[in-house]
């Protein structure tokens, strides 16, 4: 029988001990004595969020397939088993096992969000890993970060060994080979780092040096280590069609975020909405073989037993076979008791059919993501929704009988004025009446308008990395003149209107577009007693505000300041395929109000063409017939 | 057409709570291929329901669902498929297809209609009571407690606590397996009486218990009043017994592992297990 980490006496003090204890349907054993490396991947918040996440399924197949490794899993304690084990000095372990954390020979966290950093460094010290890399010896776990987040790793820099910079399908299993190589050979530590700065994707940041300017700026970013490269050039799987995909996902006991089987459909994102990260760090955008899912999807359904099953994309109505794929879950599970969970589609005919047959007509809702009120901020930010399409969308839905929408808006967008924040009131209004168009005896009721704003944060490798940030006083004037604005409407009764936390969005973008001296900032909020920083009960945003004072650091000067053109990045020395060039042409047509069509439309030749694949055209358009195009 | 299936619970997945335990059944019949019957509508769900939810923590040889399905095989076929798809710390051991739904109505309501349950009580490797350190102590002190006229305990509701005297709840106790045994002859029907023992009875499978056993030896068993006409929770009288030792309450000491679950036999007014019904 295993055995468990924890006494009973503690799991039965913690709320939810199943957080816990894995033993998992589809979690790894294998026997210890018989592989070479030991690998925990982390997700640095709660056990419920970080078993929903898809990207740590991937790799957890992926590293277990080799026979010499086992890797397994380790989230953040909650608070109440984070208080017990400090009390107690217990080691922080990995569910499979239940082996201590610190004698595993890596430990892979995964960076989602910004607002978990402080969680790191929680796993760090109650794993009894030194927080700082620097301090590690050749006892401890190898500790690399990957994800979103990694692409603009500065912040954190000093706490991780190693980020990885690309997809996981790719490079780890060249990180692990010279692992064991480098053993066998008794290397050290520093030895083992400087093959890995070798291999392609590897950012190992003690070996570079950065220097400031006097007005705080960068002045270079340089390596220190022969054995490091210039640029770390992210690393992505072409061959997604056949790329391996976790068809035996482990399947939580209490219910996770996500309870259900996720199909990514395809990679990446056509679209190029110029405040969107990940439409440009995922180019190219790469579709998955229609028949390659649906196998996925059976063999799937049979492993976990989920009784629900959703897509996964960043827009999914750009999947070529979407109607293929979706009329063939419907047909072949609707009637097995499995729920088909739509992604956000493109409100037209077919997603109205779709959801009409799957859905409770009279429950759902539709929901469109309009991002900016006004037709001219929505050019800004090369959002191609427009008013027609969603008044069009809107009352196709209305008369099919639905009656619910949920609009989602950013405030704070690059140029926004009273008018592009007005426009959202107005919009919403205009929804409200066009159903009211409809006869009263036609109707299904009163109208439901939700509309939600978050705050804007520019984030690295968009064309509005250069873009200057509100500040949370001028966020919460701008969320009150909307609320001002929503009231003044006509049917101001049938909208809902919600905003996001000023202070949380002030602090992502600190951490977004921060370099390393922002890491000193980290390690004393969390010393402060910061933790679960997403979680709005934990955030404490005044112990953040004596962190950032008592370290000298401006908030300001990384939020509230238009960058230069010539500015080095902290994340500058990151190679993701669409270059710097084209993300500052992109900025200025955005400035011009000037559309930049999807890429299936048109190539703009953004630089992830060098990856050779994926949606980009195989003859790619000379600079004059880019410039013309750009003056059309 | 309705079935009963009986699993054991233990190890790690005592932590597992009643709802995810639910979960986890409907997961596992769906990766079985079992032919559950749904509910209609835009979210359907399978139809089950469980007997006597039990507590985190606690380990059991006898635990039972009900579960409403279209077509099945074999109840041994059942069994099987099921247990490939389980994981260790649940355990089918028994299928039993009910019969006609009419014409043995008390069978298919059993569920609502449990009336006891017997455990067995041992004290953890690593804790003690003070004073007692045999099990032969344990028995002399557990009778003398269990002798009193009677045991009132302060029960504890949503809104109020009232004191309530639970000694009327506790149908017999035993210190040892052989004692427990003949014990429970007197109490249950016959047939039903071999609970934990290796003998196939019906279409259950030749088990072993599942509970945890330690070093100490000291151990009780216990046939309590289970069920919503009258509920007394194992820990309860374990609390009881501190109060009349003098001693504060350790509720970590103690594993509570459940035996078998019954409804009372009208006829007879002896109990009956829930798998042995329809027999």
């Amino acid at each position: 029988m295993r055995k468990l980490a924890l006494s009973d006496e503690t799991l039965l003090t913690v709320e939810k001990p199943a957080r816990y204890i894995g033993g998992e349907v589809n979690a790894q054993e294998k026997d210890i004595t018989k592989v070479d490396i030991r690998f925990c991947m982390c997700f640095p918040d709660v056990y419920e969020i970080g078993m929903s996440h898809l990207g740590i399924q991937i790799l957890y197949d992926i590293l277990n397939r080799r026979t010499d490794t086992f890797c397994e899993r380790v989230y953040s304690p909650w608070m109440d088993l984070d208080k017990a084990m400090r009390e107690k000095n217990l080691p922080l372990f990995a569910l499979e096992s239940q082996d201590p954390v610190k004698d595993f020979d890596f430990l892979g966290i995964t960076l989602q969000y910004e607002m978990c950093y402080t969680n790191i460094l929680q796993v760090l010290e109650l794993s009894q890993i030194p927080i700082f890399a620097k301090e590690r010896t050749e006892d401890h776990p190898i500790v690399i970060g990957g994800g979103p987040c990694s692409y603009n790793p500065e912040p954190i820099a000093e706490f991780f060994d190693i980020f990885y910079i690309g997809e996981g399908e790719t490079a780890y299993d060249e990180l692990l080979d010279v692992y064991k190589e480098s053993k066998k050979l008794g290397e050290s530590r520093i030895e083992y780092l400087e093959r890995v700065a070798q291999i392609e994707g590897m950012y190992v940041p003690t070996f570079y040096d950065v220097k400031y300017k006097e007005d705080g700026t960068i002045e270079s970013f340089t390596k220190n280590n022969a054995a490091a490269p210039d640029k770390v050039k992210k690393q992505v799987e072409m061959n997604l069609s056949e790329a391996y995909y976790p068809t035996k996902p482990v399947v939580p006991f209490i219910k996770a975020t996500q309870d259900r089987v996720v199909l990514e459909i395809q990679r990446g994102c056509i679209r190029g909405c110029r405040f969107c990260q990940a439409g440009m760090i995922y180019r190219p955008t790469r579709e998955r073989n229609l028949e390659y899912l649906k196998k996925c999807a059976y063999e799937m359904l049979k492993s976990t037993g989920h009784e629900e099953i959703s897509l996964s994309s960043l827009s999914s109505s750009d999947y070529s076979h979407l109607q293929e794929l979706v009329y063939f879950l419907i047909e072949e599970f609707g009637s097995k008791g499995v729920n088909i969970s739509l992604p956000s589609l493109r409100i037209d005919a077919f997603a109205l059919d779709v959801m009409s047959k799957v859905q409770d007509v009279r429950k759902s809702s539709l929901t469109f993501a309009p991002e900016a009120g006004s037709q001219r901020l929505r050019d800004v930010i090369n959002k191609g929704l427009t008013e027609e399409a969603i008044l069009g969308g809107a009352m196709k839905a209305f008369q099919g009988g639905w009656n619910r929408v949920k609009l989602y808006f950013m405030l704070g967008l690059p140029t926004e004025t009273d008018e592009d924040i007005e426009g959202i009131a107005t919009l919403s209004d205009k929804i409200a009446r066009e159903y009211y168009t409809i006869p009263k005896d036609q109707r299904n009721g009163k109208v439901s308008i939700v509309s939600s704003t978050s705050f804007f944060v520019p984030k690295p490798f968009t064309p509005f990395q250069w873009s200057r940030m509100y500040t949370g006083e001028e966020y919460i004037a701008k969320a009150r003149f909307l609320r001002d604005k929503m009231n003044e409407q006509l049917n101001r009764k049938s909208i809902k209107y919600n905003w996001h936390e000023a202070q949380v969005t002030v602090l992502e973008g600190v951490l977004a577009r921060g370099d390393r001296r922002i890491s000193k900032v980290i390690y004393d909020a969390y010393k402060k007693g910061c933790i679960y920083d997403s979680w709005s009960e934990y955030f404490d945003y005044q112990k953040w505000m004596d962190a950032f004072e008592s370290n000298g650091v401006d908030i300001e000067f990384y939020n509230s300041r238009e960058r230069a053109e010539d500015e080095i990045f902290p994340w500058d020395f990151i190679d993701v395929g669409v270059t710097k060039q084209f993300l500052l042409k992109e900025y200025k047509k955005a400035k011009g109000e000037i559309v930049t069509p999807n890429c299936r439309h048109t190539c703009y030749n953004c630089g992830a063409k060098v990856f050779g694949g994926g949606t980009c055209p195989t003859i790619i358009p000379d600079q004059t017939n880019e410039e013309v195009q750009d003056e059309s | 057409m309705k079935a009963r299936i009986k699993f054991q619970k233990y190890g790690a997945m005592k932590f597992i709570g009643h709802l995810d335990v639910m979960r986890y059944f409907q997961k596992l019949f769906r990766r079985a291929e079992i032919d559950s019957e749904y509910t209609k509508g835009y979210s359907p769900h399978q139809i089950m329901s469980f007997a006597a939810p039990l507590g985190v923590g606690l380990t059991s040889d006898g635990e039972y669902l009900d579960v409403q399905l279209l077509s099945c095989d074999a109840p041994e076929i059942m069994v099987e498929r099921m247990n490939i798809v389980s994981l260790e710390g649940f355990r089918i051991i028994g299928f039993h297809p009910l019969l006609d739904q009419i014409e043995h109505q008390k069978v298919i309501t059993a569920m609502s209609l449990v009336t006891a349950a017997d455990y067995m009580v041992s004290l953890k490797d690593g804790y003690s009571i003070q004073g007692i350190s045999t099990q032969q102590e344990f028995k002399n002190k557990f009778n003398e407690f269990l002798a009193q006229s009677e045991i009132v305990v302060d029960k504890k509701t949503k809104n109020s606590e009232t004191a309530v005297d639970i000694k009327p709840m506790i149908t017999f106790c035993a210190f040892d397996e052989e004692e427990y045994r003949d014990k429970l002859q007197t109490f249950v029907l016959p047939e039903a009486a071999l609970p934990i023992t290796n003998q196939i009875v019906g279409y259950n499978i030749p088990i072993d218990s599942v509970a945890d056993s330690y070093e100490n030896g000291i151990r009780i068993y216990l046939q309590v009043d289970t069920g919503s006409a009258s509920n007394l929770k194992p820990e309860l009288v374990m609390e009881a017994f501190y109060r009349y030792l003098d001693l504060t309450f350790e509720k970590f000491a103690w594993q509570v592992h459940r035996i078998e679950v019954y409804t009372k036999d009208d006829e007879s007014g002896k109990v009956i297990a829930l798998n042995m019904l329809e027999r």
